[in-house]
């Protein structure tokens, strides 16, 4: 019985194989310049998002670096403050 | 310059706000297209960061040789800001790179100095942040041997047989490009220099909060 079933999806699997054999096979091997305008539309990628992305990423780099150092600035700041207003006070004292 | 810190900041905002539409108004290069127009924003990040590599490494010269906290200070800063531009470079890069070449990193001379340059600078700020006692000394050794490999990747693509366009690109460049691209380059060389203040304010907050602090002691 198993080897009856086992045989009939060997069938199965053979002739799936045979039928789709064509869109298996790896297409011919490039080996010489193409032209990216005369490629398929599939392998053409889209220029626009990685423009975008570009400027993007520097304006967010730019951004996110000025924040760290208005960030770091003001603990230190305040750490500088509080040391001079103790200092203050231990001259009043 | 602290006064002028905020004017400045705004013209270099507006230039910035100004540049995307400059960059658009430019003619399409022929073979690239659209994309080539990161070049615009990708050629002035590397500029940004020599000046600051260059920054870097002659204040940790001054430092080394004549011994000047302040400079020692100044070259803190000019580090950080150079790993930001490498790292604005090193990501525009690979997405001219992905649509041009057809990969995202090819590993030539050119992108693999750079990534070098830039792992030094990373590795100076390491150093400067974990390194101990000391460590201010070590880091400025290292600063001076990142400023020399700058040359060697700037020339690389001549020296080398590199998929990367070569330094001719920039004094050849047709006629509309040279106006956008120097305009964004004046715009990343102002930023850089207002980002090495700021941060450079920082250190000598940091140096007078060490200071208060021994005198506490």
């Amino acid at each position: 019985m198993i080897t009856r079933l086992c045989l009939v999806l060997f069938g199965a699997l053979l002739s799936l194989l045979l039928s789709a054999g064509p869109a298996l096979a790896q297409p011919p091997q490039q080996n010489e310049f193409v032209p990216i305008n005369t490629l398929p539309p599939s392998d053409q990628l889209p220029s626009a998002p990685l423009l975008v992305a570009a400027y993007a990423f520097v304006w967010l780099a730019t951004m996110f670096y000025l924040w760290t150092i208005w960030r770091r600035l003001g603990k230190v700041e305040a750490e500088i403050h509080a040391l001079e207003r103790r200092g203050g006070a231990g001259v009043h004292r | 310059m602290r006064r002028a810190f905020v004017p400045l900041l705004a013209i270099a905002t507006a230039m910035f706000m100004y540049a995307p539409i400059l960059i658009a108004n430019a003619p399409y290069e022929s073979t690239m297209g659209l994309v080539q127009k990161i070049f615009y924003f990708h050629v002035p990040s590397w500029f940004a960061m020599f000046t600051a590599v260059f920054v870097c490494g002659v204040e940790s010269a001054i430092f080394l040789f004549r011994k000047k906290p302040s400079a020692d200070r100044i070259a803190a800063a000019a580090g950080e800001v150079a790993v930001l531009f490498g790292l604005m470079g090193l990501v525009t890069g690979p997405l001219w790179g992905r649509k041009s070449w057809g990969v995202w990193w090819p590993w030539d001379a050119r992108v693999t100095i750079a990534l070098l340059v830039e792992l030094t600078f990373v590795g100076y700020l390491l150093v400067r942040k974990f390194g101990g006692p000391g460590a201010d000394k070590l880091a400025a050794a290292m600063a001076i041997f990142g400023m020399f490999n700058v040359p060697f990747l700037y020339v690389s693509v001549d020296i080398w047989r590199t998929i990367h366009p070569k330094t001719t690109v920039v004094p050849t460049l047709p006629g509309g490009m040279p106006g956008p691209f120097w305009f964004s380059v004046a715009a990343f060389l102002l930023l850089c220099a207002l980002l090495m203040t700021a941060r450079a304010h920082l250190e000598h907050q940091r140096a007078a909060l060490d200071a208060l602090y021994l005198e506490e002691e």
